[in-house]
C-alpha cells in the first residue's frame, strides 16, 4: 500500500529556533546552546536546556522541532541504555551519532530535527558530529546549527583554531553563540554550555545579563563636524578575545 | 503487485483526504474547545495548579463551569487545554493506565512517568490529539512541574501556562514568582494569575479552580473565587395588577365533562 506523503508545516508546532554549536578540543567537547524555546511569536520557554543528555559521555544538542527531537532524544537513549547493557561498556560517540542519522534518515519526510551529537569515548577520545535536515551525519571538528548559525558562520571560519585548550574553547562557543543569539531572533535568553572529557561533565551557565557584549551601536551619527568635535567619543571598543 | 513496505507508525493518509474535502467546501465539525487559562507553579512543599472552568464552541459559551482540573492519580493532576473532548480522554486514558502501572509495580506512580506516557501519546498523533497539558504533581523524587504540547513536546519549569490566557497568566507570575512561597502565597499568586486570564482573554471566563498537592496531602478546591456571579437585578420588568385595561371579559371552561350512554348492553366479557 502507497502512503499518501502527509507533510504539512504544523501550525501550532513548538520550535526551538536556536543557536547551537559543538567544539571539539585537546581532551573533551565544548557544547552549548541558547534558551529559547517560541511557539509563532510567543516565547513559550525562556531558559529551555537544550543540551540533551544522551550517555554517561555523549551529549546532543537539539535544533527544530521540540517535539521530533526530544522524541528522536529518548529513543536514543533508550537504545544506548541498551548498548551499554549488553556490551558492558559505555557507547563511542559514533555509536550515538549513527542511531540519530538511522532515525532522522529514514523518517527524513516526517522530521524536522537538526541535530549535533558531541561526546567523549575511549576510541577516539572527543568528537562533534553534524546530523542536519536530511539526515546526513558529518564529522566536524566544529559544528554549529540552528537558525542563528546563519548569521555567525564567518566568524566560526575566522577565529576557530586547532589546538586550544578547555577555556579558550569555552570562549569560542560563549561569544559565537552570544553573536548569534544579538542578530537572529528566533534565539536568546541565557547560554548552556557543557564541557564533555574523560573526567566527566561539567555545566556551565551565563545569565542573559552577563552575555559577552560586541559591537553595541551606541556612537552619534550625522552631526556637523564643529559638534561632533565637542562631543565626548562614544565609541565602545569590541571586544577581542 | 504493490509495494509491501509500509512506514513506522499510524497512517495519517486520511488527514489529506480530509485536507481536500474541507477545501472543496465540506468543513469539520466544530469541536468544543476550551479556549482557556491553565496555570501550575510550585512552592515550598508541592504544586499548585489552577484554571478558570469557561467552555466555548466558537464564539459561544459551551459550558459555564466545566472543569478542567484532571485526575491522574492522588498525588498527580493535569489540567488540560485546547479540545475538550482530547484532554478529557487522554487525561483519562493516562490515569487508567498509571493506575495499572502503580498496581504492578507496587510503587506510587511518578510524575515523569505520566508526562512520558503523556507524549508519547501525542507524538504518535502528529498533534491530531489537541490537548495542551500542565501536568503536576508530588512524588518519591519531589514536586514536580511539566507543560505537554499537543505535538508532544514537554518543557519542566517552576511556574507555567497554557491556554489562550497564558499571556495573561505568564505576565503575572513573571511579575511576582519567588522561589519557596508559602502555600497562601501560591495559591494567591494562581488565583491572581487565572484571574488575569478570565478578565484579559476573551477565551477564559467565569470561575477559578485551584488544586494543592503536597507529599501528604491534595486538595481540590473547586470554584475557590467566583468573580463572575450573576447578581440581583436592580430593577424588574413585571407589571402591576391592573396595567392593562379590558373591555369585555370571556371565561370559557377548558375541561370538557362528557357522559358515556350505553345506547345497547355492551359485549360482555365471557367469564364461563
Amino acid at each position: 500500500m502507497d502512503r499518501i506523503d502527509y507533510q504539512q508545516l504544523r501550525s501550532g508546532e513548538v520550535n526551538l529556533g536556536t543557536s547551537i554549536m559543538a567544539v571539539q578540543f585537546k581532551d573533551g567537547v565544548v557544547i552549548g546552546a541558547d534558551s529559547r524555546t517560541t511557539t509563532g511569536s510567543y516565547i513559550a520557554n525562556r531558559v529551555t536546556d537544550k543540551l540533551t543528555h544522551i550517555h554517561d559521555r555523549v551529549y546532543c544538542c537539539r535544533s527544530g522541532s521540540a517535539a521530533d527531537t526530544q522524541a528522536v532524544a529518548d529513543i536514543v537513549h533508550y537504545n544506548l541504555q541498551i548498548f551499554s547493557q549488553t556490551n558492558g561498556s559505555p557507547p563511542p560517540v559514533h555509536t550515538a551519532a549513527s542511531l540519530f542519522q538511522n532515525i532522522c534518515y529514514a523518517n527524513k519526510d516526517a522530521l524536522s530535527a537538526g541535530i549535533i551529537v558531541a561526546g567523549w569515548d575511549k576510541e577516539v577520545g572527543p568528537s562533534v558530529y553534524n546530523i542536519p535536515l536530511g539526515g546526513g551525519l558529518f564529522r566536524q571538528p566544529w559544528a554549529i546549527g540552528g537558525s542563528g548559525s546563519t548569521y555567525v558562520y564567518g566568524y566560526c571560519d575566522a577565529t576557530y583554531q586547532e589546538g586550544w585548550g578547555r577555556d579558550e574553547t569555552v570562549n569560542f562557543v560563549k561569544n559565537t553563540l552570544a553573536l548569534a543569539m544579538s542578530r537572529d531572533g528566533s534565539s536568546g535568553g541565557v547560554i548552556r554550555m557543557c564541557v564533555i572529557t574523560e573526567a566527566g561533565v561539567e555545566r556551565l551557565f551565563v545569565p542573559g545579563n552577563e552575555l559577552p557584549k560586541f559591537w553595541q551601536g551606541t556612537e552619534v551619527l550625522s552631526l556637523p563636524k564643529e559638534k561632533a568635535a565637542t562631543l565626548e567619543p562614544q565609541v565602545v571598543p569590541m571586544a577581542v578575545e | 503487485m504493490t509495494s509491501v513496505f509500509s512506514p513506522p507508525g499510524f497512517n495519517f493518509s486520511n488527514q489529506s483526504r480530509n485536507d481536500f474535502i474541507a477545501e472543496k467546501g465540506i468543513p469539520m465539525p466544530k469541536a468544543t474547545s476550551t479556549g482557556t487559562t491553565i496555570v501550575g507553579c510550585l512552592f515550598a512543599d508541592g504544586i499548585v495548579l489552577g484554571a478558570d472552568t469557561r467552555a466555548t464552541e466558537g464564539d459561544i459559551v459551551a459550558d459555564k463551569n466545566c472543569e478542567k482540573i484532571h485526575y491522574i492519580t492522588e498525588s498527580i493532576r493535569c489540567c488540560g487545554a485546547g479540545t475538550a473532548a482530547d484532554t478529557e480522554f487522554t487525561t483519562a486514558l493516562i490515569s487508567s493506565n498509571m493506575e495499572l502501572h502503580a498496581l504492578s509495580t507496587g510503587r506510587k506512580p511518578r510524575v515523569v512517568t505520566a508526562m512520558t506516557m503523556l507524549k508519547q501519546m501525542l507524538f504518535r498523533h502528529h498533534g491530531n490529539i489537541g490537548a495542551a497539558l500542565v501536568l503536576g504533581g508530588v512524588d518519591a523524587t519531589g514536586p514536580h512541574l511539566f507543560t505537554v504540547a499537543p505535538h508532544g513536546s514537554t518543557d519542566k519549569l517552576p511556574y507555567v501556562t497554557m491556554g489562550s490566557g497564558s499571556l495573561a497568566a505568564m505576565a503575572v507570575f513573571e511579575s511576582s514568582w519567588k522561589p519557596n512561597m508559602s502555600r497562601d502565597d501560591a495559591l494567591q499568586l494562581v488565583k491572581d494569575a487565572i484571574s488575569a486570564g478570565i478578565f484579559n482573554d476573551l477565551g477564559s471566563g467565569s470561575n477559578v479552580d485551584a488544586c494543592i498537592i503536597t507529599a501528604s496531602h491534595t486538595e481540590m478546591l473547586r470554584n475557590v473565587e467566583m468573580p463572575n456571579q450573576r447578581v440581583e437585578k436592580e430593577r424588574q420588568y413585571r407589571f402591576a395588577r391592573g396595567t392593562t385595561a379590558w373591555k369585555s371579559e370571556e371565561i370559557r371552561k377548558l375541561v370538557v365533562s362528557e357522559e358515556v350512554i350505553l345506547l345497547a348492553g355492551g359485549d360482555e366479557m365471557d367469564t364461563t
